[in-house]
C-alpha cells in the first residue's frame, strides 16, 4: 500500500504540483493572447516580451519596496508590486497600439503584415528591457518559500516520498483562479465585456450597433496588458526572472492558444494545462515510480524517461503538430471569446 | 410626415453611377417595398439610405431633418434601424445578448424593449439562452429583426430578410414584418420574392437601372400587367 | 484575400523619383564605396570579412525572398534552416570517426531506420484509418509509440558508447571526409526536406500557423544540434572544417607566395589572410550569382507570374484552379534550400560549428529586416539589404558605443548612468533592428529597391 502511495507522491510532487502550476502560467498568456486575437486577428509575437516588461517594473517596484521595508510576509512582495507593473505594461500596450497597430488597422493590413510588426515589437520591447533591468538572472521571490515542505510532509504521513508545495506554486493557482473567473465574469456578464464579444464575433454587425471600436481594441490591449503581467510575475516567482526566457515561452503559449482553439478563452486555459502537463509528464523518469509500483529487481537501467529535459521544448511543438494535423481548429472550435 | 426619404438619390461605389436620381420614401406604420431586376441598385438604394455609400447628388431626410452626410452609426442614435442581408446575428452570443447588443448605445434600461421584442417573436423567448448560431434560418432572421428594433427606431431597413429561407418560413416571416409595422414603425425592404413582398406592400417601388420605373402602392403593382410581364413573371 | 507591403493596391507611390536602373546602380556603388571606405580606413582585411558575410547574408536573404516576396510566406525559422545546412558542413566535410562506428553506428542507423519505419507506418495506418473511428486514433498512437521505445532502446546504448569515445576530441560519428564544397549542396537538401515537413503540416492553414511551427522547429533544430553530441559533438562545437582554399600557413610557406606578398609590399601573414578571404569571396560571388540568375529567372517566368497573382489575390487564384498549397509547399521548399546552402557556406567560412551561435535575433530576424529593407519582391533588393544591413549589423556596434560615449561624456567616467549605458550599448542592436523594421514597414514599406510591376 505504502509503496503505491509513494509512487503517487512522487508523481503529485514532480508532475502535478509544478504541472498546475505552470500551466496555470501558460493559461494566462495564452489567454492573453487569445484575447489579441479574438479581437485584433493576429498572433501577437510581442506578447512574452510583454509578460517581460510588466515582471521587469514588478520587479523594480519589489526592490524599491524591499528597500524601504514593505512587506507582506508569508506571501512575496511581488504580489504588492503588482500594480505598478500592470499599470507600466497597460501603457506600453495602449502606446504600442496608438503609433504601430492603429496605421495598419486603418489600412485594414493583412494579418501577416501585423506578424511582422509584432516582431518588430518583441524586439524593441526586448531591447528596452535588456536596457533598462540588463540580460541577468534576478531573484525576487521573497516571504515563506514553503506552503508545504518535503520533510514536513513526510513526517507526517511517514512515507518516503515527500510532497512540497512552493508558496509561489500556491500564489499562482490561487491567483489564476481569480484572475480567470474575473476575465470570465467580465466577458460574460458586464456590458463591455459584451461588447468585446461582439466585436470579435462580427465587427461589422457590431459597429452597426454603435460598438466603439477603438474602446474595444483599447480593453483588449488592458486586459492583455494585466493577464501578460500577472503571468510573467508568477513565472519569474516560480522560475525567477530571465529576459531571454520569456521569448522562450512564446512556444508553448503559442501552443496553448492553438491546441484550445485559437480566440476561445476557454480553450486556452484548457490548452495550457494540456500543454503543461505533456511538457512534465513527458519528460519525467518514470524509473522511481515504477520502483515502488513493480519492485525495483526487473528495471535495467534506463531511467523511464520519454524524453530527456532537454527537449522540454519540443514537447509543446509536437502537440502543436498533432493538433494542426488533426483538428486545426482546436479543440473547442467554432466559437470565439 | 414622412418617415424617411431620399430623394433624387445619384451615386455609387467610386466609378459609375448606380444610383440614377431614384427617389424613395416610407411613412411611419408602413411597409415600403423596393423590387427590380438583378444589378437595379435596390439594395444600394436603401445603403445609400443608410449612409452606407456616399451621393454625389439628392438628399436623404429623416423626420424631415437633413442626414445626408451623417455615417450609420450616428443614423442608428437617430432612430434608424438596418438588418444586413447576411451575417446579422452574433453567432457565438446568446438570443438574449444579441438584442442586448442591438441596444448598446441606449443608456436607459431597455428591458421592456427586450419583452416587446420576445412579445413579437415568441419563438426568440424559447431560444433567449442559446447561441444564435445554433438557430434555424428563419429564426436567426428573427434574430436579426429584433437585434435592430433594440434602438426602437423609427424606420428599419431589411435587405432581403427572406433570402434563403423555406416559402413557409418566409410567409411567417412576412407576418411577423407586418406586426412590426403595426406597432408604427415605418419599414422598407429589399426582396427578390417580389410577388409575395408587394402583396404585404403598401408601397412598392420598382427600380431599373438606378431609376424609378414604376412607384404605387403593392396592390396596384402586382395588379399593373407591365409590371406583372416585366418584373413579376407574367 | 491577402495584401502585401507591395502589391500595388496598398503600396505607397513608388519612393524612385529617377530612373529605377541609374537609382539602383547609385545604391550599389554607394554600397561598394561604404566596403571600400572601410579597407581604406581600417584595412583591406576586415573589409573583405564583411564582404564575405555580405555575400553570404545576400544569398539567405534572397531565400526569405523567394518565400515573402514571391509567395507572401512568412517564415520565422530562418535560423534553424542555416543551422542544418551548417549541419551538412560537418557531416559531409569531417573524417568519420572509425573507433565511434565501431563502438555504435549500427545502433544509431537502425534506430534512425526504426524512427522512419515508424513515421512511414503511423503515417500510412492514419491514412487508411479514416473510417475506424476511435480505433484510428490507437493504432496510430500505439505504432508511435511503440516504435519510439524500439528506436530508443536500440539507439540509446549506441549513442552512450559513440559519445564516450575520445570525448575530449571527438565523441561522435564524425562525417564522410568528402570534400566541404558538396556540403552546400547537401545543407540545402537538408533543409529542402525539414521545409517539407514544416511545409506539409502547417501550410493551407491560417498564416500564423506557419510562423508559429517555423518558430518552433528552428527552436527544435537548435536543441538537437546542442544536445545531440553523437551528431555534432553539441555545445562541444566541431572546430577545425577543412577548408576548399588553401590554408594561410601553406601560403607562407610557399617560397613562390612569399615573393608575391614582397612584390605587393605587404606583410607576409596580412597578404595570406587576404589571399584567403578573396578566394573565398570569389566563391561565394559565384553561388550568389548562381542563386540570383536562377531566382530571375523563376520570377520571369509564367510560373513566377502565377506566384505573385497567388500571392496578390489567393481567393482569385484558387477559384482560377491554381493550388495555391501546393505552390506555397514548393516556394517554401526552395527558399529554405536556398537559406540552407547560405548556411553550409557559412561554416564553410568560418571552420567550424558552434550550435550556440545560431540566435533568432541574428539568423531570423535580421534577414528579414534585410528583406524587408532592401525590397521584398525584388532579387536584387533582397542582395542589397543584405549587404547594407551586414553592413551596419557589424558597425553598429562601435557606431552605438561611440554614441553613447558621445551622449555621456558629460558625466564623470564612473557615473552609474554612464557605464549602465556604456554596458547596455550592446543590447542597442535588438532594439534598433525592430525600429528599422517598423519604420521600413510603416513608411517605405516597398523598400530601398521596389519590386517592379511587370
Amino acid at each position: 500500500m505504502d509503496a503505491v502511495l509513494n509512487a503517487l507522491v512522487l508523481i503529485g510532487n514532480y508532475i502535478v504540483v509544478p504541472g498546475l502550476a505552470y500551466g496555470s502560467q501558460l493559461a494566462l498568456g495564452a489567454l492573453g493572447v487569445t484575447m489579441i486575437y479574438a479581437v485584433l486577428r493576429f498572433s501577437n509575437f510581442g506578447h512574452g516580451e510583454i509578460m517581460s516588461f510588466g515582471t521587469m517594473l514588478v520587479i523594480m517596484a519589489t526592490f524599491a519596496m524591499q528597500d524601504v521595508g514593505i512587506s507582506i510576509s508569508p506571501l512575496p512582495t511581488a504580489l504588492l508590486a503588482l500594480p505598478v507593473g500592470i499599470l507600466g505594461a497597460v501603457g506600453l500596450c495602449l502606446l504600442i497600439d496608438r503609433y504601430v497597430y492603429k496605421f495598419y488597422r486603418q489600412q485594414r493590413a493583412s494579418p501577416v503584415i501585423y506578424l511582422i510588426v509584432s516582431i518588430g515589437t518583441m524586439f524593441i520591447i526586448g531591447g528596452l528591457i535588456r536596457f533598462i533591468i540588463g540580460p541577468k538572472d534576478r531573484n525576487f521571490a521573497d516571504g515563506e518559500r514553503f506552503i508545504m515542505k518535503a520533510s514536513a510532509f513526510k513526517a507526517n504521513t511517514g512515507l518516503a516520498e515527500g510532497l512540497a508545495i512552493k508558496t509561489a506554486q500556491g500564489v499562482t493557482v490561487l491567483t489564476t483562479f481569480v484572475v480567470v473567473g474575473l476575465v470570465f465574469w467580465f466577458l460574460n456578464y458586464t456590458r463591455t465585456g459584451k461588447s468585446m464579444r461582439a466585436f470579435a464575433d462580427n465587427e461589422d454587425l457590431a459597429l452597426l450597433s454603435g460598438i466603439d471600436p477603438d474602446r474595444v481594441v483599447r480593453i483588449t490591449w488592458i486586459i492583455t496588458a494585466v493577464l501578460a503581467t500577472i503571468a510573467g510575475t508568477l513565472y519569474g516567482l516560480d522560475k525567477s526572472y530571465k529576459p531571454l526566457v520569456y521569448m522562450h515561452l512564446l512556444l508553448p503559449i503559442f501552443a496553448s492558444a492553438i491546441v484550445g482553439g485559437v480566440g476561445n478563452p476557454l480553450g486556452a486555459i484548457a490548452g495550457g494545462f494540456v500543454i503543461a502537463f505533456s511538457e512534465l509528464a513527458i519528460t519525467f523518469a518514470y524509473k522511481k515510480v515504477a520502483a515502488y509500483l513493480i519492485g525495483d529487481g526487473v528495471l535495467g537501467d534506463g531511467l523511464l524517461q520519454l524524453l530527456s529535459t532537454d527537449y522540454k521544448f519540443a514537447v509543446s511543438f509536437m502537440i502543436l503538430v498533432i493538433v494542426l494535423l488533426v483538428k486545426p481548429t482546436g479543440i473547442f472550435s467554432g466559437k470565439t471569446l | 410626415m414622412t418617415a424617411l426619404i431620399g430623394t433624387a438619390m445619384t451615386g455609387g461605389y467610386g466609378g459609375a453611377d448606380i444610383l440614377n436620381g431614384c427617389t424613395i420614401s416610407v411613412e411611419s406604420g408602413e411597409i415600403a417595398v423596393i423590387v427590380g431586376p438583378n444589378g437595379a441598385g435596390k439594395s444600394t438604394a436603401m445603403k445609400a439610405m443608410f449612409g452606407m455609400l456616399d451621393l454625389r447628388a439628392g438628399s436623404v431626410l429623416l423626420d424631415g431633418e437633413d442626414i445626408t452626410t451623417l455615417p450609420p452609426q450616428h443614423r442608428v442614435q437617430r432612430g434608424m434601424g438596418f438588418v444586413p442581408q447576411t451575417q446579422n446575428v452574433f453567432t457565438s452570443m446568446t438570443v438574449e445578448e444579441n438584442l442586448e447588443m442591438g441596444g448598446f448605445i441606449r443608456d436607459d434600461d431597455f428591458a421592456d424593449t427586450i419583452e416587446e421584442i420576445y412579445n413579437l417573436f415568441p419563438v426568440l423567448r424559447e431560444k433567449r439562452a442559446q447561441p444564435a448560431g445554433e438557430l434555424s434560418g428563419g429564426q436567426r432572421q428573427q434574430v436579426a429583426v429584433g437585434r435592430a428594433l433594440m434602438t426602437q427606431p423609427k424606420v428599419l431597413m431589411l435587405d432581403e430578410p427572406t433570402a434563403g429561407v423555406s416559402p413557409i418560413v418566409m410567409d411567417e416571416l412576412f407576418d411577423r414584418i407586418i406586426d412590426v409595422a403595426r406597432t408604427g414603425i415605418a419599414i422598407l425592404m429589399v426582396e427578390q420574392n417580389a410577388r409575395q413582398a408587394l402583396a404585404i406592400a403598401d408601397r412598392g417601388y420598382v427600380l431599373v437601372q438606378g431609376e424609378n420605373r414604376y412607384t404605387d402602392t403593392g396592390a396596384a403593382l402586382l395588379a399593373n400587367p407591365d409590371v406583372r410581364r416585366a418584373f413579376l413573371g407574367g | 484575400m491577402t495584401q502585401h507591403p507591395n502589391s500595388p493596391a496598398t503600396g505607397p507611390k513608388s519612393t524612385a523619383q529617377m530612373a529605377p536602373a541609374q537609382r539602383n546602380i547609385l545604391l550599389f556603388t554607394g554600397m561598394a564605396s561604404l566596403l571600400v571606405m572601410v579597407g581604406v580606413l581600417q584595412s583591406w582585411n576586415v573589409a573583405f570579412s564583411i564582404l564575405n558575410m555580405c555575400l553570404i547574408s545576400a544569398i539567405m536573404a534572397l531565400g526569405v525572398n523567394i518565400q515573402w516576396g514571391y509567395a507572401g510566406l512568412f517564415n520565422v525559422g530562418v535560423m534553424g534552416f542555416a543551422a542544418l545546412g551548417g549541419l551538412a558542413g560537418v557531416v559531409i566535410s569531417m573524417p568519420p570517426v572509425d573507433a565511434a562506428w565501431a563502438a555504435g553506428g549500427l545502433g544509431v542507423v537502425m534506430g534512425l531506420a526504426t524512427g522512419i519505419v515508424t513515421l512511414v507506418l503511423g503515417m500510412m495506418v492514419w491514412r487508411r484509418g479514416q473510417s475506424w473511428g476511435r480505433w484510428r486514433y490507437a493504432a496510430t498512437g500505439a505504432i508511435v509509440v511503440i516504435g519510439y521505445i524500439l528506436m530508443r532502446s536500440l539507439a540509446d546504448p549506441s549513442v552512450d558508447a559513440i559519445e564516450a569515445v575520445d570525448p575530449a576530441r571527438t565523441g561522435y560519428l564524425g562525417g564522410l571526409g568528402l570534400p566541404i564544397i558538396l556540403s552546400w549542396l547537401v545543407g540545402g537538401i537538408f533543409a529542402a526536406a525539414a521545409a517539407w515537413v514544416v511545409g506539409k503540416i502547417s501550410l493551407g492553414l491560417r498564416a500564423d500557423y506557419l510562423a508559429i511551427a517555423t518558430l518552433g522547429i528552428s527552436e527544435i533544430i537548435i536543441y538537437v544540434l546542442k544536445f545531440e553530441d553523437w551528431l555534432s559533438r553539441g555545445v562541444k562545437n566541431v572546430t577545425g572544417l577543412p577548408r576548399p582554399v588553401p590554408y594561410e600557413i601553406d601560403l607562407q610557406a610557399n617560397s613562390w607566395f612569399i615573393a608575391f606578398a614582397d612584390h605587393l609590399n605587404l606583410p607576409l601573414v596580412d597578404a595570406s589572410s587576404l589571399v584567403v578571404k578573396i578566394c573565398y569571396a570569389l566563391l561565394f560571388t559565384v553561388v550568389l550569382l548562381a542563386v540570383l540568375w536562377l531566382s530571375e529567372t523563376a520570377l520571369r517566368s509564367p510560373w513566377g507570374r502565377m506566384m505573385r497573382a497567388i500571392r496578390d489575390n489567393e481567393t482569385a487564384a484558387n477559384a482560377m484552379g491554381k493550388n495555391v498549397t501546393k505552390q506555397h509547399l514548393l516556394v517554401f521548399v526552395l527558399g529554405s534550400a536556398v537559406i540552407g546552402v547560405a548556411g553550409a557556406m557559412m561554416v564553410t567560412l568560418d571552420g567550424q560549428f558552434t550550435p550556440t551561435s545560431y540566435q533568432p535575433l541574428r539568423f531570423t530576424f535580421l534577414i528579414w529586416v534585410m528583406v524587408i529593407a532592401g525590397g521584398s519582391g525584388n532579387n536584387w533588393g533582397a542582395v542589397l539589404g543584405g549587404f547594407l544591413i551586414w553592413f551596419f549589423w557589424i558597425e553598429a556596434e562601435p557606431i552605438g558605443l561611440w554614441l553613447m560615449d558621445v551622449v555621456t561624456s558629460g558625466l564623470p567616467p564612473t557615473h552609474w548612468l554612464r557605464l549602465h549605458l556604456l554596458e547596455s550599448a550592446a543590447h542597442t542592436r535588438l532594439m534598433t533592428m525592430g525600429v528599422i523594421l517598423l519604420l521600413v514597414l510603416r513608411f517605405s514599406p516597398r523598400g530601398l529597391i521596389p519590386e517592379s510591376r511587370r
